[in-house]
């Protein structure tokens, strides 16, 4: 084989993956980006160059600021919420205890729903007066509350169906590091007279630490991502107090048809995920141990 | 560019596909024809049973309706084909989406198709309450097709536990107030187990809103779609009447009211009265386990409601021999007759007043008198809220009422700030 023809092969070898990725990932970002700098166009009207009028609309938007700040909350609250307990269910059905491949099953369940499906289950839960929980709230005694129509508890409500969607897919992953972790190292600790919380402390969750970083970075993009409950349980009400920001995104490209302002608030999403995917692979990268 | 480039290889098969066949006699004029069916059932059969009757009276048009989801994603997809310059032939929209479909250049007005004085007639013929929403401008985009207005419906069981007169329904604002106090029941602990009335307020609280306006006195916007009134103190007094069924009366629940959930909790009897649209009456017909009624809304200083539902739009896009066509069928699916068969299938309001007079229609209302309950509240209704840039200003006024409905603003603090942000958003329109 020449060099040319050689240079040839490998260059055709990458080229469906180029092609797909230039088409569907790289050529929207920058085309996002570059309609950023202009104005929607309107039937008559074409689109203009306007430099940054959008961001500066943007910076006086108060519900994009909203939408940002409930982002911040949801991500900070599922995130952790949803890891801990995929720990806690992967350490729990890795144990030889009856029943086990039903309860991973159980478990895993979630993930496999559709989540417009999942949000219509939990859109029943919600309902006041005779939905599940208040049902069950009312074996206590406790009064009727309308968790996804009041505006405190709206978010909090999305959350919690965020994390019963997201722990189990992240079980999974737990669940295979722990599978491949040797159990002389359990035994050797057993020797040692570690007690099981220090040997969890100390052994388990450092080497699970590589699995940490990649179900985290997944977390925080699903964090920002999964917005289809949404649609189906408050639609960003009670006055957007579960707007979200590529929720906002979809409302202002889709229903406002406000295409650029769209797609500089695109901008700031995809910059902002950027950023802090950078931060983890940057910070995180040193204190995982890989084996 | 994207729209260039795909643009130019559907010619390009088209182009293939035109060689490789040989020269058609005759071509049918085709018509696509988007319609809001979110899933495949009685609707969609009979939109389809309409379209095979109208082809076969007129084999030279070809109807192609396209099921296009619920009326939110038909007007997305619809404006991402004009956008992508492949738009249907013709489609049914929200009656409010009309001043959208204009500023996006995307239909054209039917006045250009009213040839024969016949037309013109036609074009007459529809109830003055829904040709509010069809036209702007002097000129009419729109014609009615599936439209409904918001009735009350009322358990007479209830009613006659709580020693009311089952078959009297609350007049106006006073009595739906007393009435509701007397349904609202409460155990032991004081917790309600049966509400007086429920008014949905999620999704698009400003539907119902608005009756509870125009009932105060005043309709939410000019007709040229370019002002709200907001901030109108009827506007603000009826506000204050919703919250003070939550707050003061304590006859409505708290919080965002779910809309897609208020009739099971109406068949549920944990409310005794609920405000919904007419086109909800075969579902109540089929589902209520109890006896139950349906009336006009409660009057405040008039009575009010506003329309709703979908007209039919021609696109601007299209051929004149598809316009055509598109408009003859358009014709001939609003004739009396059709209109009347039409509003007994499926529950909405008969567009036109001679339907009414049809002897199927005559036989049906005598079988069924809620039927013409929403017919009989036409000369209180008033048009939808619709403006230029018509789902932002909305939302302003949507995220107004749900502020003011859990708490967190004023009634008179949430119309000022919705009124503020629709005023900037309909700056650019004022000329």
């Amino acid at each position: 084989m020449t060099r040319t023809t050689q240079w040839l092969y490998g260059w055709l070898l990458l080229l469906p993956a180029m092609v797909l990725l230039a088409l569907f990932t790289h050529y929207p970002a920058v085309a996002t980006l570059w309609q950023s700098f202009f104005s929607t166009p309107r039937g008559s009207r074409p689109s203009v160059f306007v430099g940054v009028d959008n961001y500066r609309q943007l910076a006086d938007d108060p519900i994009f600021w909203q939408a940002l700040g409930n982002n911040f909350w949801y991500a900070a609250g599922t995130i952790p919420a949803s890891i801990v307990i995929a720990i806690l269910m992967a350490v729990w059905v890795n144990e030889r205890i009856a029943g086990r491949g039903l309860l991973r099953l159980a478990y895993f369940t979630p993930t496999v729903l559709p989540m417009i499906a999942v949000a219509n289950i939990w859109l029943f839960f919600y309902t006041p007066e005779y939905g599940l929980l208040a049902r069950f709230l009312d074996a206590f005694g406790a009064g009727s509350h309308n968790w996804l129509g009041s505006k405190s508890t709206a978010l909090p409500a999305l959350m919690l169906v965020t994390v019963w969607k997201e722990a189990g897919f992240f079980m999974i992953f737990y669940l295979a590091a722990l599978q491949s972790m040797s159990p002389h190292l359990a035994e050797a600790a057993a020797i040692e007279g570690a007690s099981r919380w220090y040997y969890f402390r100390r052994v388990t969750f450092p080497l699970l630490m590589p699995t940490t970083l990649f179900v985290l970075v997944n977390a925080v993009i699903n964090a920002f991502r999964l917005i289809d409950h949404i649609f189906v349980m408050t639609r960003g009400g009670p006055d957007n107090a579960t707007a979200l920001l590529l929720y906002y995104v979809y409302e202002v490209g889709f229903r406002f048809w406000d295409t650029a302002y769209a797609a500089a608030l695109t901008v700031v999403l995809l910059a902002l995920l950027a950023l802090v995917a950078l931060a983890q692979f940057f910070f995180l990268e040193r204190r995982v141990h890989y084996q | 560019m994207g729209n260039r480039i795909i643009r130019s290889i559907v010619a390009a098969a088209a182009a293939a596909l035109a060689l490789a066949m040989p020269a058609a006699r005759a071509q049918p004029v085709e018509v696509s024809f988007y319609y809001p069916v979110a899933v495949g059932g009685p609707i969609t059969k009979i939109i389809d049973g309409l379209a095979a009757d109208f082809e076969r009276e007129n084999p030279q048009i070809k109807l192609k309706p396209i099921y296009s989801g619920s009326y939110q994603e038909s007007i997305t997809k619809a404006l991402t084909a004009v956008k992508s310059g492949e738009p249907p032939v013709m489609s049914i929209l929200l009656s409010t989406d009309m001043f959208t479909l204009i500023d996006e250049d995307a239909i054209v007005p039917f006045d250009g198709l009213l040839k024969t004085p016949d037309d013109q007639a036609w074009a007459k013929s529809f109830f003055p309450a829904f040709m509010e929403n069809s036209q702007t401008g002097g000129k009419t985009w729109g014609i009615p097709f599936q439209r409904s207005t918001i009735v009350l419906y009322w358990n007479k069981e209830a009613f006659k536990e709580a020693g009311l007169d089952p078959n009297k329904a609350p007049a106006n604002w006073r009595e739906q107030v007393e009435f509701a106090q007397k349904l609202t029941k409460r155990d032991a602990s004081g917790k309600v187990t049966q509400w007086g009335i429920q008014i949905p307020s999620s999704g698009f609280p400003y539907w119902l809103f608005q009756a509870l306006a125009i009932q105060a006195g005043t309709n939410l916007m000019n007709a040229t779609g370019t002002e709200t009134y907001y901030d109108r103190p009827e506007v603000i007094a009826g506000l204050t009447y919703w919250v003070d069924l939550v707050k003061k009366y304590k006859v409505h629940p708290e919080g965002i009211v779910e809309w897609g959930t208020t009739p099971k909790d109406f068949f549920e009897k944990k409310v005794a009265m609920m405000w919904t649209t007419t086109g909800n009456l075969t579902n109540v017909k089929n589902n209520a386990k109890f006896d139950f009624g349906v009336a006009m809304l409660p009057a405040g200083k008039q009575r009010g409601s506003p329309t709703g539902g979908g007209n039919f739009y021609i696109f601007k896009k299209s051929t004149p021999a598809q316009r055509e066509a598109a408009f003859k069928f358009i014709k001939w699916v609003t004739t009396p007759q059709r209109a009347a068969q039409w509003g007994i299938d499926t529950g909405y309001v008969a567009v036109r007043g001679d339907a009414w007079d049809t002897p199927v229609m005559k036989q049906y209302v005598a079988g069924f008198p809620a039927a013409a309950v929403a017919r009989d509240q036409l000369p209180y209704a008033k048009a939808e809220l619709s403006t230029h840039d018509n789902q932002r200003v909305t939302k302003a006024l949507n995220d107004g009422l749900q502020a003011a409905l859990t708490g967190t603003k004023t009634p008179e603090q949430a119309m000022k700030d919705a009124q503020r942000e629709a005023e900037r958003l309909l700056r650019p329109f004022k000329k």
